[in-house]
């Protein structure tokens, strides 16, 4: 193990800008272009509803 | 022969479709696994680095996350290449759905460099052949997306793309190998195929995990992004009005 405790983990030998500063820009882009991407889906999948009420009125 | 999967079945947008459906949320499962575990060993199993002290640990995104941005655009561009050559509108659709994931992993690639670079060189930037060769493939993947966005056309949109996509191909092997054509201040490749390994055998299992994780996920935000496409670009074909009328 390589921490003597959770204060120590964040710590991250005096890093903790850099090392948690790599980690959650990464993880939250990766989040946003999840959300990103289930928000154009569903833009999608609404013009298609739209489109099909237009044919079909 | 029996048994044989015909692949160019898959290759219309009305076939693939539902097949990128059914394997999207397998590929975001193992991705998150992988991701987990890789998370796990880098912070938990791979030893304090005896030189650079914990900010190494940026590694086990940092070095995934450019391998990812280069591996993206050679598919990238061999998907807009088999677009130019067989004319397949899925090709273009693939090309498409592939760009923003890998603008985003260059960018990734950047950014953790750039917040290791601070610690270990004293320095966030400086334009030496490494740094500037990915920051080009970074611009190549804007210019990818921006100049199919300027297109209305979309299958001339593909076209123009695949164009720009093939000749910036060039760029890859020059990132890839600039280490050892130029003096960088990059430090050489931490993995290479012709010799061991330079690091802990638990720092290694690490990133390759990670790498995994990054793949995976790629291949499932891709498949995401090209069902979009797919509705977007096909939403006046016959198969998706049909396939439209369960939708509430």
């Amino acid at each position: 193990m390589n921490w003597g405790g959770w204060s120590d983990f964040f710590a991250m030998g005096g890093y903790a800008f850099y090392v948690w500063g790599s980690y959650a820009v990464t993880f939250g882009l990766l989040v946003m272009e999840i959300v990103l991407l289930l928000r154009r889906r569903r833009k999608a999948r609404a013009q298609l509803v739209l489109s099909r009420g237009r044919r079909n009125p | 022969m029996k048994g044989n999967i015909n692949w160019f079945k898959y290759s219309s947008p009305q076939t693939f479709y539902p097949l990128a459906g059914t394997l999207a949320p397998w590929f975001g499962a193992l991705a998150a696994v992988f991701g987990a575990a890789g998370l796990y060993i880098g912070f938990f199993v791979a030893p304090t680095d005896y030189q650079q002290g914990e900010a190494y640990r940026i590694i086990f995104i940092h070095v995934p996350a450019a391998w990812m941005s280069m591996f993206l655009y050679l598919v990238m561009a061999f998907w807009a290449g088999a677009g130019l050559m067989f004319n397949t509108r899925l090709s273009g659709m693939m090309a498409s759905a592939l760009a923003p994931t890998g603008a985003l992993f260059t960018f990734i690639a950047l950014w953790t460099g750039s917040l290791w670079g601070k610690p270990m060189w004293g320095t966030y930037w400086v334009w030496d052949a490494r740094l500037t060769s990915e920051l080009i493939l970074l611009f190549l993947y804007f210019g990818f997306m921006a100049l199919q966005a300027a297109i209305d056309d979309a299958r001339r949109a593909d076209r123009a793309g695949a164009v720009l996509a093939l000749v910036g191909v060039v760029n890859v092997p020059v990132i890839y190998f600039s280490v050892q054509w130029w003096n960088t201040l990059h430090q050489g490749a931490s993995v290479s195929l012709t010799k061991a390994p330079t690091m802990a055998a638990t720092m290694f299992a690490g990133m390759i995990v990670m790498a995994f994780g990054f793949w995976f996920y790629s291949i499932a935000v891709t498949l995401l992004r090209v069902r979009c496409i797919v509705l977007e670009r096909e939403r006046n074909s016959e198969w998706v009005t049909e396939y439209a009328r369960d939708f509430r």
